[in-house]
């Protein structure tokens, strides 16, 4: 858990919104800033965005809750999003994600026993004739998926134990 | 001599290891004292030969894939900078015949250029659409996309032009042009390959969209699923405004034009346009009732013009060639070319531009060459999660918008999802509602409550619970979700699923 100083995420929100919150239909940018920052929303900036951008707390909060890529945990030390769209199911994603499941030891939306690696869905990464496809750490893509394939990255990213 | 080889950077052929091959080429090649020059190109969109590496000869580029780090070695051996053969020789790229029988028109460029070389771009007929453009009147830039025929390639085929024209005669102090790249249809990578390899192409379309609507703001709005697309539009953005091509005096026009580019945050319905609209003013992304249309009452309430990215970077030739160029190519009432996109279970799978009117067996057996693991073709999803499934006796139906509506489905984005005989359909119909419950932005009822209940009464009908009462409940249930539903999120949903249902009523047990 790389979970920040809480002053140090303060002052970080602080800079953020500054920077961001006169631009128009700020929140996303905004959230966004954040969470690449911080790896998360953390619930204590709600009432703080809420307030630079004249919403109500249950407006930020509605946004954030809204959308699927915005954490309001800590994340994992890595993230591994598997295609489950239909391009990938024609090519076996769905076995994959069995296999991925065993390796993990963990089941969707679930992560390691070690905290090393979450494994979360993810619908259609445009790489839709050479799946199935993973993206990991919001940032680096696989294709061509099979368990030798899966057995690296994990390896590469730590491990399960 | 300087040798050109040419590396896509493309995020599929990166899926697939091509900064491997690039770095290991040029080791090899300073190991060898060659001189070469590494070129990152866009892909060619043949995605079974990707990581494709290409190599500048007299006669044309040689194609070489798929091409994996181990093979490089061999590749100098083989002399492949002097387009020698070697087991993975394509040959010349232009004659490979998933290339040659295209007709590419809004993807002239891509896999040919460097994304992110204005240089490579204008020598490639780039800002000639934009050059006309600023020479002609508002009114008469419209009237060239009217003309041309072009209809909204996101998938709802709404013409163009006659969205243009409405904002364009609108009265307000200010007018946006929005791109909606929020590509979240599974089988589909078109926007995201002119995102990632021809990035000027669209901002040269939303330019010209903002001269001639009047619109001095736009934003493109990219899903974050697509890192890759974000950080080369970013970049592109800020390629052009420094050459004069965006920004306060557009080739020194006077004419004034600003790009942002914003960040999607994984919900579905965002591809919606009003959905999308909401979420850019920074609010949830739930879908607004129409009237009033986004060309009247749009973003922060403006009149707006928003298209796909297909069409916005489709605009640039239709402005350097003219309308009728582009109206030449395709049948009825499609004008033009759509980029259809082959995905799932394909030999061949990959990017195929050409005009409308050709039919889907065709673009799968010709073009795809049947599925990779060669079992027998038997449904195939055309135009995204709301897409119908299309069954056997169907695939000689031409590909053009009033031919596939008139059968149940539709062309959509121009996603072609194969799959082989081991599918089973009742598993599909059920991921559909189960995907709609997901993804449903909960503002109206049918599609909220509809996908949970659809899943039930599958689920019911598959475990063989009162068949008949649960097929006749099912139907009900779609037709209400087709005739309530305040958008295509709900109101399509039914397409996959009822389609399945009638074509493959085996897999529910009936």
């Amino acid at each position: 858990m790389n979970k920040p100083n809480e002053l140090t995420a303060e002052a970080t929100i602080q800079a953020l919104i500054h920077a961001h919150q006169d631009e128009p239909g700020a929140l996303l940018p905004l959230l966004h800033a954040i969470q690449d920052a911080l790896g998360y929303i953390p619930e204590t900036s709600l009432a703080v965005i809420g307030k630079a951008l004249n919403l109500s707390r249950a407006e930020v909060y509605g946004v954030v809750s809204y959308y699927h890529h915005f954490r309001q945990a800590p994340p994992a030390k890595h993230t591994l999003q598997v295609c489950c769209a239909e391009a990938c199911q024609a090519r076996g994603a769905n076995q994959l994600i069995d296999q991925i499941e065993r390796k993990l030891g963990c089941k969707m939306h679930g992560q390691t026993t070690n905290g090393n690696i979450a494994l979360e869905p993810i619908y259609c990464l445009g790489q839709c004739a050479v799946g199935p496809n993973i993206l990991v750490d919001e940032t680096i893509l696989h294709a061509r998926l099979d368990e030798s394939v899966i057995d690296q990255v994990v390896d590469a990213l730590g491990g399960a134990k | 001599m300087t040798i050109s080889v040419y590396i896509p950077c493309d995020s599929t052929a990166l899926a697939l290891g091509a900064d491997q091959v690039a770095a290991t080429i040029a080791a090899e090649a300073i190991k060898h004292h060659l001189d070469i020059k590494i070129i990152r190109n866009g892909s060619r969109g043949m995605f079974w030969l990707e990581p494709l590496v290409e190599v500048a000869t007299p006669d044309g580029r040689v194609a070489y894939g798929p091409v994996k780090p181990a093979d490089v070695a061999s590749l100098f051996d083989a002399d492949f900078l002097a387009g020698k053969s070697h087991k993975l020789a394509q040959g010349l790229t232009e004659n490979i015949p998933f290339l040659k029988n295209q007709e590419r028109l809004t993807f002239a460029r891509v896999g040919i250029t460097d994304p992110l070389s204005l240089d490579d771009y204008i020598a490639h007929d780039g800002f000639k659409g934009l050059q006309r453009a600023i020479t002609l009147t508002a009114p008469d830039i419209v009237k060239e996309v009217l003309d041309s025929g072009l209809r909204g390639r996101g998938g709802a085929a709404f013409p163009t032009g006659i969205k243009w024209k409405t904002v364009l005669d609108a009265q307000a102090d200010q007018k946006y042009i929005v791109c909606n790249a929020d590509e979240g249809d599974s089988g589909t990578f078109s926007d995201r390959m002119i995102m990632e390899d021809d990035p000027l192409t669209l901002i040269e379309g939303m330019t010209i969209a903002g001269i001639a609507v009047g619109a001095d703001q736009g934003y493109v709005y990219i899903r974050s699923e697509y890192p890759h697309a974000i950080a080369t539009m970013r970049k592109a953005v800020d390629i052009a405004e420094a050459a004069g091509y965006l920004g306060d005096d557009i080739l020194k026009s006077g004419k004034r034009f600003k790009l942002h580019i914003r960040e999607g945050a994984g919900a579905y319905v965002c591809g919606e346009e009003t959905a999308l609209l909401e979420s850019l003013e920074g609010k949830r992304g739930v879908v607004r009732a129409k009237p009033p249309l986004p060309a009247i009452h749009g973003l922060f309430g403006k009149p707006t013009v928003i298209n796909n990215v297909i069409s916005l970077a489709t605009v640039p030739i239709i402005l350097a060639k003219g309308a009728a160029y582009y109206q030449n190519y395709g049948v009825g009432r499609s004008r033009g070319t759509l980029p259809f996109q082959l995905a799932g279970n394909i030999r061949h799978g990959g990017l195929v531009e050409k005009a409308f009117g050709l039919t889907l067996r065709t673009l799968v057996e010709d073009f795809g060459g049947g599925t990779e693991n060669g079992r027998p073709m038997r449904a195939i999803q055309v135009g995204g999660p709301l897409g119908a499934w299309v069954s056997q006796s169907q695939f000689d139906t031409e590909l053009d918008y009033e031919a596939f509506a008139a059968m149940g489905a539709v062309l959509g984005h121009g996603g072609v999802v194969v799959c082989d005989d081991t599918i089973n359909m009742a598993s599909m119909a059920r991921y559909a509602m189960a995907f709609c419950a997901l993804e449903s932005c909960g503002k109206c009822t049918p599609c909220r409550i509809g996908s949970t209940r659809g899943v039930e009464v599958i689920d019911r009908l598959v475990n063989g619970e009162n068949k008949l009462e649960q097929q006749a409940l099912l139907t009900d249930l779609c037709d209400t979700m087709v005739a309530g539903s305040l958008c295509a999120m709900g109101g399509m949903t039914p397409y996959p699923v009822m389609s399945a249902l009638k074509q493959f009523p085996e897999d529910f047990g009936l």
